[in-house]
């Protein structure tokens, strides 16, 4: 009887690993691919980066740079086997606040330090304060899901429209306005949205804000507050339910969109052409922004109007926050070698693998030699 | 236990040293460490309170909004604004969902296994139940959020064309990602635990009642009816109230199914509203230090509401407990 028993439980056991499997097999056919390129590119890079100091580098904070991050670690610690760099995608906020308290070497971050938080860095940086270095750009795609439809152009008043529930079906006239040849069904509109906090939305909601004063009334903030849609979490959630739904729209980092084979919204800004959304159109657009930081700080000011020629305006720039003096002296060698690698052409370039924007010329120019006075 | 009853009329020869005998190195070592864990738990669980207490209500008092009215969370924006009342009725109300489904369907497998089913496919479909409540609760929402989501449009249609008149059930087309959903979703994920809970009860039915019945000529389902479910009744409500427990608390699979908005809508079919532990999970990564409390103070809300539910639970055990035995 026991023997029985036993066998029939070995039995049950292989039937439920089965199971097991089979789910995680299921999950796994949906799970997102947003890493672009393969890492070939990686050890042609490695020439150029000159090594300093040796430990653990701790940083964290916005997960928007995760991938950009990850390929920087990866290229400089097959260069540079003394440093151990960990970047942790905390979420902006989170970053902030580490750094603030002193456990990071520096901090990534969505938006700029605000004046407080700037007061309060002098703390950890002694005789110095926290200073912005922008050093990853990124388009923020707007993806949608419309049967018949492959392209479409949008501007700015609409957007606010469409995302603030005003228009809610796709053969709305001012949609037909822009889009005179396009075949456009009477599909109601699902607008989807971040529910969770997130620097996409922040910026996002700043271009509407800007761009569409008269049609987007709400204050750009991290949380959206726009109405009607609908919410889903994170990038990759807003991705599988645009993918999901006929006649979905979204917004999310341009490496969703094209890791999930979604299409992408072409603005009409004022430039001749509509414009798309591409690494080097973001590029261009960032290119247009005033430095607003004062001193060593390089905090930017984009201009979400600008009608440059094939300028993408929906952008994030993203920036690592360190002390512009009285870093860590256990991790200032570390901390300026791998910022010094990742403001370097090379550091830069293998950015737009992975759907992010170089930051142009004149400003990284200015980053290099924030970088170099780092003490 | 030993002081409160002293032998009475002992052997006046061996005044109690019997029942003191716990003199040993050993003893005093384990009567140590037993008594020590147990006082750190009480200061370690006091810590914790006085902390989560404080951070509240540094948030309420800075809170321009009514904590507990507001439809609003702007714990971020300077002034901050927020309340609870959105998050309190979505826990509730996804929760309730998740009962009404998931335990007539939880009381009906453990019946079949304990009752119905040959031993042969019982002991491996009660394995396979222990296997799902081992599955991790973000796997679950994955699966919600791919699979559930976009197959339950045609039951939110039929709902709507059914029962639409009673303003609740009412759908206007979309994604179908509503408290319902949420609540569908945490009925599977409470499922295994509900089950697992009443088998064993009703495998504890005394077995002399049950023949007893089958004597009079019952049959399976009276036996059940007179027998199993009285008997049972309490361990079904134990383990509903571990079920609601988890599914109050659950986190990652509502934050992936649910839509969430500070609005409460008649119908349940409408994307919005939101749970306490979605919307700290939502919230969290980007707060500020102000919008870190308020979600602590929300936690502190979740936990109240976790104790008056436990409460209660005890005192329905309580008043039955003529029928629990060992269950109680």
């Amino acid at each position: 009887m026991k023997q029985l028993q036993r066998t029939s439980r070995l039995r049950t056991a292989a039937v439920g690993a089965l199971t097991v499997c089979g789910a995680l097999v299921l999950s796994a056919c949906g799970s997102d691919d947003n890493s672009g390129g393969s890492g070939s590119e990686t050890s042609k890079a490695a020439g150029n980066i000159s090594c300093g100091g040796e430990g653990k580098l701790l940083a964290s904070g916005s997960s928007a740079q995760k991938n950009a991050m990850d390929v920087w670690t990866q290229t400089y610690q097959s260069a540079c086997d003394t440093t151990q760099l960990n970047y942790k995608p905390t979420g902006s906020g989170a970053g902030i606040q580490e750094f603030l308290q002193g456990k990071t070497a520096f901090a990534g971050s969505d938006s700029a330090l605000e004046p407080g938080e700037v007061a309060k860095s002098k703390k950890v940086c002694k005789g110095g304060q926290a200073v912005d270095l922008p050093m990853v750009g990124g388009p923020i795609a707007v993806t949608y899901n419309l049967e018949g439809v492959d392209d479409l152009v949008l501007d700015a008043e609409t957007l606010a429209e469409i995302f603030d529930s005003k228009i809610t079906k796709w053969n709305d006239p001012a949609i037909k306005k822009l889009n005179p040849d396009a075949k456009l069904p009477s599909t109601k509109i699902q607008a989807f949205h971040r529910s969770d906090e997130s620097g996409t939305t922040d910026n996002f909601t700043k271009y509407l804000n800007t761009a569409a004063p008269g049609s987007w009334k709400h204050e750009p903030a991290k949380a959206w507050a726009g109405k009607g849609g609908q919410g889903a979490d994170g990038s990759s959630g807003i991705a599988t339910n645009v993918k999901q739904n006929d006649g979905a729209i979204g917004y999310a980092e341009l490496s969703y969109a094209t890791g999930n084979d979604l299409n992408t919204v072409k603005l009409d800004t004022g430039a001749k052409e509509p414009v798309e959304a591409t690494t080097g159109n973001a590029s261009k657009a960032i290119a247009d922004a005033k430095v607003v930081g004062q001193g060593k700080d390089l905090a930017l000011e984009l201009n979400y109007k600008t009608q440059a020629e094939s300028a993408y305006p929906i952008v994030l720039a993203t920036y690592e926050i360190v002390c512009d003096q009285g870093n860590k002296k256990e991790t200032l060698a570390a901390t300026k070698s791998f910022l010094k690698y990742t403001a370097s052409e090379d550091g830069q370039k293998a950015l737009a693998e992975k759907g992010y924007a170089p930051i142009p010329e004149e400003i990284i120019t200015k980053v290099r030699s924030t970088i170099d006075g780092l003490k | 236990m030993a002081t409160d009853h002293p032998p009475a009329a002992a052997d006046p020869a061996h005044p109690a040293v019997p029942l003191k005998g716990a003199t040993r190195k050993g003893d005093r070592i384990f009567l140590g460490l037993s008594r020590g864990s147990g006082i750190a738990l009480l200061a370690i669980m006091a810590a914790i309170a006085v902390f989560l207490t404080w951070r509240a209500a540094l948030a309420i008092s800075a809170d321009e909004a009514n904590f507990l009215t507001a439809f609003e969370w702007d714990a971020n924006a300077t002034p901050p604004r927020f309340g609870i009342a959105v998050l309190a009725f979505g826990t509730v109300v996804s929760s309730l969902i998740a009962m009404i489904v998931a335990v007539p369907v939880a009381v009906g497998i453990a019946l079949f296994i304990s009752h119905y089913a040959p031993r042969k496919l019982a002991t491996p479909l009660g394995y396979v139940i222990d296997l799902l409540a081992a599955v991790p609760s973000i796997v679950y929402g994955l699966w919600g959020a791919l699979f559930l989501v976009p197959h339950l449009s045609g039951l939110y249609e039929w709902l709507d064309d059914y029962f639409g008149w009673s303003g609740i059930l009412t759908y206007e087309g979309g994604a179908a990602r509503s408290l319902f959903t949420a609540g569908i979703l945490l009925a599977i994920m409470i499922l295994p635990i509900v089950t697992n809970v009443s088998r064993e009860v009703f495998r504890q039915a005394p077995k002399m009642h049950e023949e007893a019945a089958l004597a009079l000529g019952a049959t399976r389902w009276e036996v059940i009816r007179v027998s199993v479910l009285p008997f049972g009744r309490s361990g079904v409500i134990s383990a509903s109230m571990l079920g609601l427990g988890r599914a109050l608390g659950e986190t990652m699979a509502v934050a992936t199914v649910l839509s969430p908005s500070f609005l409460i809508h008649a119908s349940l079919l409408q994307p919005g509203g939101g749970t306490f532990a979605q919307n700290i999970a939502a919230g969290f990564k980007e707060a500020g230090a102000t919008g870190r409390d308020a979600l602590i103070a929300s936690g502190l809300v979740l936990f109240v509401i976790t104790l008056l539910v436990n409460g209660a639970a005890r005192l329905i055990i309580a008043r039955r407990k003529e029928y629990s035995g060992a269950n109680a």
